[in-house]
């Protein structure tokens, strides 16, 4: 009666600081989305450069790659090294994948907890270990002892080695997320299995595998991301500056990841057409792993499994 | 039939479960034989190449390894100081740009962002997507930004570290996020019935509790961003450089590009340090790694 | 809160560290001294030194070199090409451009000559483009006409066989330098006629040390570099000789290449130091070092030394640059 209320509050110094640290924290937010346009605009200002002065039609269906050659050998078809980079991917899974989720299945369902605990960890060290490492084991020893070794032809730059290693360097990966998603089953579905009458192995392989499958699926589109934009280990051992349409793993083939590290290197001028070939290639590869990424939130999300 | 009798056939069968049938014991130890078979090759696979380059480079370990610089007359006589201390420099940079940026954007994506709205949304989208870029596109990125273009600082120690920020921020924003979010909701409440503000509480009470998790995800992004090596061969890092970097505008190498030149020399010596030096990453990666599970054990919080 | 320790231990270890590494500057000097390099007080500075492969390893043992009488001069060399050498020099972002050819006079000096680059052309060592096969590849000789024939635009040549019936018929795996290599125009101009003109289907590389692991690694293997690179992998490799015809073949060596008689494929090697980056003392100081020791520097680097004829008109050549002309 004699005291005024207001029901709006008035702005104090504390909420105004809260107000501006709140400012201040969705301003560093906003710079990864920052990152990402930069990242496109970069891509698509040399694209549309390129464009100009190569069809698209040529860059997309064009079956031969020699952009560094003199102007009247010069070819900008994509396709070799898009096919390059899937065919050295489908060898480095063809590696990966039976071995990584067998790895999983048995660290999660039939490994005892001491050996589980000793392994895992040194699984995720693995999955850490820097990619040029493999590539000077590949080029050093595994080439020329095991590869030759076994008596199989194959050029010093070959697809064979580089898909194999590119398969142990993903190895680690898969086994480690599926492994993640396959621990991550409740213990009261086993147990209804097994109080059923089912194996072991039905078990694991029916039950569990199943339950598990989004981060399975998660867990291969990972390595599969990893293996597509895998850059030292394709240089140095599938070297070919010359794109190839083979099928023959003992020949030598490039990625689009390869090509573009390998033509920086030889530091081509800003504004030459050879310049624009490396973002070109660079933002097909960023649009192939986007795609990726997208169809794995997709799958995850349509396999999920809400346990209770 | 009399108890006794009951009892007598329950102790007759051998279990409860029905006996597996030969099939799917022969199916079971077929399994079982691709499981090991698989577990002996990978790691065989994997201990070949530590081993290899285990006992190809320790006979170059030493401490003149260490402290020279890399030499092309007498190779016998190089070393990797530049490309170590270019390593650690770069981390240091990456560190300090990191550490800020990535804990604040996390903070504010679980602590203030309104997920209904299309803006917070797009921000998470895009973080997701970003860390599944391949590390040459971040290198394309500094190339064509940091290196040449507005900023164009030319290939020298900032543009690396700023494209290797770039690189592994997506990352700790993601562990951030997950280290903040497992800290109860029952905290925050009980701060803010108490009177704190929002933001007293994130720092005396989110923050301290979601340290331990968060410090851990930096340093393993760290510990991937130092061994990258596609980035810095799109911008440009030097190869074999005989001097350190003297300022954050000098050329410099790293030693995973120091080891890719090496490893490429048909000279069996260089090739041979190529190993010592990736000795000396991993050394390097172990002793990061360990940090991080020691922080892990000694400060994680149960909550 | 004890958790706020953690960050503090964290960023403290840092700063350590970081104070270490910035104090952790030591230099070892390689062994062997030098003549005629004076050793001015203090000379200091930032040498930058950039293009052809072929010439890398020259440039880098004379900056190693110099640097154990001249410790505080920072040169960095790269190898981004002899034409990508030259795009910087005429840029003004090096100050000393390596290249395996002459300077283009058609498209990299106009270049240079508008962006008011002056320079000084000075051959510095000779080289041979070897011709080279994997060991268990046996040619002991190739004309001028049959590498035409091998290496042109549109060769359909699968194996030796295929040019001289006497000649193995393993399946070849080509390889050689990129087109920014001064090696690659220069091969292409003298055996195809025309620079930039090739086959397509070898596996090129800038990087010749990667050309000598894949010729010596596939049984298949033929490739074209640098002799440098040949001598120092002298057991992996098989050298071919050149001739202009049948009866006369030469191998390169290097009596041969630098009395001329290994021919077409023996060159001249160069470096282009600005005059404006002469005017600087440190500079100046490192090229004089070069000429005065040039010798030396080739054999550190298997490279092959000029003749005494060579060397007095490099020297000139030095002397009018420094001054300007």
């Amino acid at each position: 009666m004699g005291v005024r209320t207001s029901l709006v509050r008035t702005p104090t110094a504390r909420s105004r600081g809260e107000a501006a640290i709140r400012a201040a924290l969705f301003l560093a937010a906003i710079l990864s989305v920052v990152t990402t346009i930069l990242i496109v605009f970069s891509l698509v200002r040399e694209t549309i450069s390129f464009f100009g002065d190569v069809p698209i039609a040529d860059y997309l269906f064009g079956t031969k790659w020699t952009p560094l050659l003199a102007a009247d050998q010069q070819s900008f078809g994509v396709i070799p090294i898009v096919y390059g980079t899937l065919y050295l991917t489908g060898i480095g899974l063809l590696v990966a994948v039976p071995l990584g989720l067998l790895c999983a299945i048995y660290l999660a369902e039939y490994a005892r907890p001491r050996v589980r605990r000793v392994i895992k960890p040194i699984l995720e060290t693995l999955a850490g270990v820097p990619t040029i490492v493999f590539a000077y084991f590949a080029l050093t020893f595994f080439t020329p002892e095991v590869v030759r070794g076994l008596g199989i032809q194959v050029n010093q730059f070959n697809a064979l080695s580089a898909g194999i290693i590119l398969g142990l360097l993903v190895l680690p990966t898969i086994a480690s997320v599926a492994e993640d998603a396959m621990s991550a089953v409740p213990e009261s579905l086993r147990e209804g299995a097994f109080g059923l009458g089912a194996s072991k192995l039905q078990v694991s392989l029916r039950i569990v595998f199943p339950a598990a499958l989004s981060g399975i699926v998660a867990a291969l589109i990972l390595g599969a991301s990893r293996a597509v934009g895998e850059t030292v280990v394709i240089i140095l051992i599938a070297g070919g500056q010359t794109a190839n349409l083979g099928i023959d793993p003992r020949e030598s083939y490039q990625s689009m990841a390869a090509f573009i590290a390998a033509t920086s290197r030889g530091d081509i001028p800003t504004g030459s057409i050879k310049y624009e070939t490396i973002f070109v290639v660079g933002f097909t590869l960023f649009a192939i792993t986007l795609l990726l990424n997208a169809m794995s939130i997709r799958l995850v999300r349509r396999y999920r499994q809400v346990y209770e | 039939m009399t108890g006794a009798q009951i009892a007598a056939s329950a102790r007759a069968q051998r279990s409860v479960l029905p006996e597996a049938s030969g099939r799917d014991r022969f199916y079971s130890t077929l399994f079982r034989l691709a499981m090991y078979g698989a577990l002996g090759l990978a790691f065989l696979g994997l201990g070949a190449i530590l081993y290899d380059v285990a006992v190809s480079g320790a006979p170059r370990l030493s401490v003149d390894f260490l402290t020279k610089f890399p030499s092309r007359i007498i190779p016998a006589n190089s070393g990797v100081q530049s490309a170590l201390l270019g390593t650690l420099y770069l981390m240091l940079i990456c560190a300090v740009l990191v550490v800020p940026l990535g804990i604040a954007t996390a903070i504010y994506l679980e602590e203030y962002a309104d997920r209904d709205r299309w803006y917070n949304r797009l921000v998470e989208v895009n973080i997701q997507n970003l860390a599944a870029v391949p590390s040459v596109v971040y290198g394309i990125l500094g190339l064509a930004f940091v290196v040449r273009g507005p900023i164009g600082l030319g290939n020298v120690l900032l543009a690396g570290g700023i494209t290797l920020s770039l690189l592994v921020l997506p990352v700790v924003i993601i562990v951030a996020r997950e280290a903040i979010r497992a800290v109860p909701p029952s905290i925050r409440e009980g701060s803010l019935a108490l009177g704190a503000t929002q933001w007293q509480t994130i720092w005396k009470q989110v923050l301290p509790g979601s340290i331990a998790g968060i410090a851990t995800g930096i340093i393993l992004a760290l510990s991937r961003a130092i061994g990258e090596t596609a980035p810095l061969l799109v911008i440009g890092a030097a190869a074999s450089p005989r001097f350190n970097p003297d300022g954050l505008l000098a050329d410099f190498t790293a030693l995973p590009i120091q080891i890719f030149v090496w490893t490429q020399d048909p000279n069996r010596e260089f090739v041979e340090l190529a190993a010592a030096a990736i000795l000396v990453l991993m050394i390097v990666l172990l002793l990061m790694n360990s940090v991080a599970i020691v922080l892990r054990n000694r400060y994680e919080q149960k909550w | 809160m004890r958790n706020h320790h953690v960050l503090t231990a964290l960023l403290t270890t840092g700063a350590l560290a970081f104070g270490v590494a910035a104090c952790g500057d030591d230099e070892e000097p390689t062994s062997g001294g030098s003549s005629g390099a004076k050793t001015v007080e203090g000379l200091k500075g930032n040498i930058a030194i950039d293009g052809s492969s072929t010439v890398f390893p020259f440039a880098q043992a004379a900056a190693e070199l110099f640097n154990e009488e001249n410790p505080d001069v920072k040169i960095s060399v790269g190898q981004s090409g002899t034409g990508g050498g030259f795009e910087k020099f005429c840029a003004g972002e090096t100050d000393i451009s390596d290249a395996s050819r002459p300077i283009k006079d058609d498209e990299e000096a106009p270049i240079c000559e508008k962006a008011g680059i002056k320079y000084g052309e000075l051959q510095v060592a000779n080289d041979g483009i070897s011709i080279v096969t994997n060991k268990e590849l046996t040619v002991d000789c190739l004309t001028t006409d049959q590498l035409k024939e091998l290496w042109n635009k549109g060769s359909k040549v699968k194996s030796l066989k295929d040019i001289d019936p006497s000649l193995p018929d393993t399946e070849l795996s080509l390889y050689g330098p990129g087109t920014d290599s001064g090696t690659f125009d220069f091969f292409t101009d003298e055996i195809n006629g025309e620079e930039g003109v090739t086959r397509e289907d070898y596996q090129a590389s800038e990087d010749d040390n990667q050309l000598v692991t894949g010729v010596s690694g596939d049984p298949g293997g033929l490739g074209y570099f640098g002799f440098s690179y040949y001598e120092q992998n002298q057991d992996k490799l098989n050298l071919v000789g050149v001739g202009e015809d049948e009866g006369n073949c030469i191998k390169p060596s290097s009596e041969t290449i630098q009395d001329g008689s290994y021919k077409p494929l023996s060159r001249p090697i160069f470096m282009y130091p600005s005059s404006k980056a002469l005017a600087r003392p440190e500079v100046k100081a490192f090229m004089d070092f070069v000429i005065a020791n040039e010798p030396k520097i080739a054999e550190a680097a298997n490279i092959i030394p000029m003749t005494e004829e060579q060397l007095s008109e490099a020297k000139s050549a030095l002397q009018q640059a420094e001054s300007g002309a």
